[in-house]
């Protein structure tokens, strides 16, 4: 028989463990379907941390893949701290880059100094702008945000298609549905030459920075934790509860925003449709590992990088299918869920036994 | 050896040791209660009560010692431990303090939820209705059985609980804190009931921490303190102070009242309608004057919480207005903290406290916006921690330091908590909305000396509570809310608890039923 009894107080170095031997655990759970599918379990996991850390040009991969999953984990991060659920971010990253290629793409022409500020300001507003709808839905309306911005996602999918296929078509794109090319001047630098990793790296690190600093000793983040573990205790505090919910869905909406502004500027050079594999939901994921800490979320987003990048290599040597990544990403999520059980729990196995009649004296 | 029948108990709870970490919530716990008597089970908050009630009820397992009861043959039997479903079989019914009915089925339906096999085509209704009339016969518990839940008035919702235990043969009866939401006059009922019961030859433990029921509705007392039993006496051997002393360890000063110097009046209600339901109040006058404390006395869900919000700056009248200093009170909760109001929410897990965070972050909750705590909009931690440091040692608040985790604290030290951080700020007009309920006697106490001396600076009180004791010794002035309506406050000196007593159950001032 397994009973769960609540533990009273949990040690730092617990909750700091926990979800490394939950990315742990994921990855040992993942020999299951690499043998399944035929591959040696020791060679493939070689080959994934090769792929993932063996050369500069891997690391350099790692990086760039880890970029948009910083933004996309601090946006989800900073708007649960406040239990606002917003499940945007796949959204707000496409209206992010869509903002960037509509100004960076030849609409202006100014130097980078100018432009690169300019594209990052639009993308932010366009990212805010989009989760501002469902906070004021939530705030006025009593609307839940995690239907509203979900379902926001593929009315934004579809209206980035459509721009794609119709006004911002590239008429130099030989018919594919893609954007014109960012200018030179509003495209984010390389940091290495021939490698793909970019200078939106190094925004994604100040920006993690900043939240972290904004969540831990600014009044702002003491309000927006205040109104995420009890509202009606903040309510009551006479915290604007309101002002804090549309602060914190503007500024996630706009870290989304910049993940899309730096995939389009810094990597891709122009918008397609299929821009992310994903990255907004993936961010749902690093924000829960890195147990919505912002620094946690760079760690996490790395590791998450590590096993993406890693089995796509893996895959192509072995000839294993490359859903492997997909799976370890997901089991590593549910384990940090599992996880969190024992973070509240402790689990105790006790053999039930059936006590015999016993008269009192006797025993 | 052989032992007779009658000289065995009921129940036998034999060496109970319960550990949660570092704390031992139940040491060695020894307790027999026999058929036909009333024990009130005595302590402070903190103390046990709770923890031994669900070792014995099988929600907890305890770490040491065994829990016994009598079987049909006349012989002890362990009860198998951590199981409710063998305390349910062996004859041991619950009332637990906050109920446990399904507000959308009737009384009959909840007696009998869980008493039907899932397999059976369809309940024998009227078999059930028959066992029910009789046992409501013959232990005074009338309640109308078709009625949902949810049309249920509190008294009567405890009356379908007790039925409950009954019509589950029980023969042991525990009730969690009983009296909590009756009134006088419904409590004085319900122990004449417990009486009945146990002259049939039931035994029944109640849990209590109000001296009068004790001393009054029991045959034995038994103590808990720091979860051992210090004192297990007949209550005819029992006195108010000795009682009080056993239970804190140490001798109790309660507060006695001095009378106020009223001045002039600083928050007043004119034609105040808000809420709406079973909290909704209407039409309410009322004007606190500086330096005086105004009991309002009622029995929980008549209106009080809509009359807090509207203080507290949570909820705007419907009608008519509430001005401080002659200013209209705007309603929004920052402002009205601003203009000097101190709000003691009632609920203070709730709304009192972020429990999640830590004490000190709780102890700037509602000034952290103010210059002495953040500069260019970045915390001080330096004076965060200082008024910390300070507030925990003038308040004595109980915890490992201002980092300790609030939810953590005993409700004593939540409320101290919100105490300091709400009367530090010196403020004119002080809400205390049910401040002790749930404490023990010795924060109690902590808690009226602090209203006390928020009036004695020259601040209006405004005390809602249930606890008529508690209203007698602090207030200068008394008014009983009722179904939303506030009677005009009358000197304390010209009530008695009777009298107000009545009035909380809807009587007039004059004692004919109020329409």
């Amino acid at each position: 028989m397994i009973r769960f009894e609540p533990r009273s107080n949990v040690s730092s170095l617990f909750a700091f463990a926990l979800p490394i031997i939950a990315g742990i655990t994921a990855l040992v759970l993942a020999a299951i379907p690499i043998a399944a599918a035929g591959g040696e379990v020791f060679a493939a996991y070689g080959h994934i941390f090769k792929g993932a850390f063996g050369s500069k040009f891997a690391l350099s991969e790692l990086l760039a893949r880890a970029t948009p999953l910083i933004f996309t984990g601090l946006a989800v991060s900073v708007a649960f701290r406040a239990k606002l659920w917003n499940i945007g971010a796949e959204g707000q990253l496409y209206v992010g880059a869509l903002a960037a290629v509509a100004i960076g793409s030849g609409a202006i022409s100014a130097p980078s100094y100018i432009m690169i500020p300019l594209i990052i300001l639009a993308g932010m507003i366009a990212g805010g702008t989009l989760m501002l709808v469902p906070t004021l839905l939530k705030t006025k309306l009593g609307a839940d945000e995690v239907v509203t911005t979900l379902l926001l996602n593929f009315v934004v999918l579809l209206f980035v298609q459509m721009m794609l296929e119709g006004p911002m078509k590239d008429p130099m794109g030989m018919g594919w549905p893609q954007s014109e090319p960012m200018t030179s001047a509003a495209t984010l630098p390389k940091m290495f030459a021939r490698m793909r990793i970019h200078w939106g790296l190094v925004i994604a690190l100040v920006s993690a920075l900043i939240i972290y600093i904004m969540m831990k000793r600014s009044v702002w983040g003491f309000e927006i934790r205040a109104t995420g573990e009890n509202v009606s205790a903040a309510k009551h505090a006479g915290i604007p509860v309101t002002s804090t919910f549309i602060k914190v869905g503007l500024i996630s909406g706009a870290l989304a925003g910049l993940a899309g502004v730096s995939e389009v500027a810094g990597l891709k050079g122009y918008l397609t449709a299929d821009i992310s594999p994903g990255f907004g939901y993936t961010g749902v994921v690093v924000a829960m590992l890195a147990g919505l800490s912002p620094v946690g979320v760079v760690v996490a987003a790395v590791f998450i990088a590590a096993v993406f990048v890693g089995a796509d290599s893996m895959s192509r040597a072995m000839g294993v299918s490359s859903y492997i990544a997909d799976l370890v990403v997901a089991m590593s999520l549910i384990c940090v869920l599992v996880s969190s059980l024992f973070v509240c729990f402790k689990i105790r196995f006790v053999r039930p036994k059936k006590t015999p009649l016993v008269a009192k004296g006797e025993a | 050896m052989p032992e007779t029948e009658s000289g065995h108990p009921l129940l036998s709870l034999q060496n109970i040791t319960k550990i949660f970490g570092d704390l031992v919530a139940n040491g060695n716990v020894n307790l027999d209660l026999h058929a036909g008597e009333i024990v009130a089970l005595l302590g402070e908050n903190g103390a046990g009560k709770t923890t031994l009630m669900n070792i014995l009820f099988g929600h907890y397992v305890a770490d040491q010692g065994r829990v016994m009861v009598r079987h049909a043959s006349g012989i002890l039997v362990d009860l198998e431990p951590g199981a409710p479903q063998a305390a349910l079989e062996a004859g041991i019914g619950m009332v637990h303090q906050h109920f446990t009915l399904a507000e959308n089925l009737t009384g009959l339906e909840n007696i009998v939820l869980g008493t039907e096999s899932l397999f059976a085509r369809r309940f024998s209704r009227s078999k059930a209705r028959a066992k029910l009339q009789e046992l409501m016969q013959s232990s005074g518990l009338e309640v109308d059985l078709d009625l949902r839940v949810s049309k249920l008035a509190v008294g009567e919702r405890q009356r379908v609980e007790i039925l409950k235990a009954l019509y589950r043969d029980a023969r042991i009866l525990v009730l969690d804190e009983p009296t909590a939401v009756l009134t006088p006059q419904e409590s004085d009922s319900l122990f004449k009931t417990l009486k009945l019961l146990a002259a049939k030859g039931m035994a029944i433990i109640f849990i209590s921490h109000k001296m009068a029921e004790v001393l009054g509705a029991s045959d034995r007392v038994a103590v808990l303190r720091g979860g051992k039993i210090v004192a297990d006496l007949p209550t005819s051997q029992c006195d108010r102070h000795q009682l009080a002393e056993v239970m804190v360890g140490h001798s109790v000063q309660s507060a006695k009242r001095k009378p106020g110097y009223p001045e002039d009046e600083t928050l007043v209600f004119a034609g105040v309608s808000a809420g709406e339901g079973r909290e909704q109040i209407e039409n309410v006058n009322l004007a606190l004057r500086k330096g005086e404390i105004i009991g309002l006395a009622g029995v929980s869900g008549n209106g009080q919480s809509t009359l807090a919000k509207v203080v507290s700056g949570l909820e705007e009248p419907t009608a008519g207005t509430v001005s401080l200093h002659g200013n209209p009170l705007k309603p929004n909760a920052a402002a009205v903290i601003r203009s000097g109001i101190a709000r003691i929410p009632e609920d203070r897990h709730h709304d009192g406290i972020v429990g999640a965070m830590s004490v000190e972050e709780n102890l700037v909750l509602e000034e952290i916006r103010k210059p002495a705590y953040q500069r260019f909009g970045l915390l001080r931690f330096n004076e965060i921690r200082k008024r910390a440091q300070e507030a925990i040692k003038a308040y004595d608040i109980r915890c490992s330091g201002p980092l300790a985790v609030s939810r953590l604290l005993s409700g004593g030290n939540i409320q101290k908590i919100v105490l300091a951080r709400t009367l530090d700020q010196q403020p004119d007009i002080v809400l205390a909305a049910q401040p002790s309920r749930g404490l023990d006697v010795g924060a109690t106490a902590d808690v009226h000396r602090r209203l006390q001396e928020a009036r004695d600076r020259g601040a209006g009180v405004l005390l809602i509570s249930e606890d008529l004791d508690e209203l007698f010794q602090l207030s200068d002035r008394i008014a009983v809310i009722h179904r939303g309506h506030i009677c005009e406050p009358m000197e304390t000196e010209k009530l008695d608890k009777k009298q107000v007593g009545l009035m909380m159950a809807g009587h007039s001032a004059k004692g004919e039923q109020a329409a």
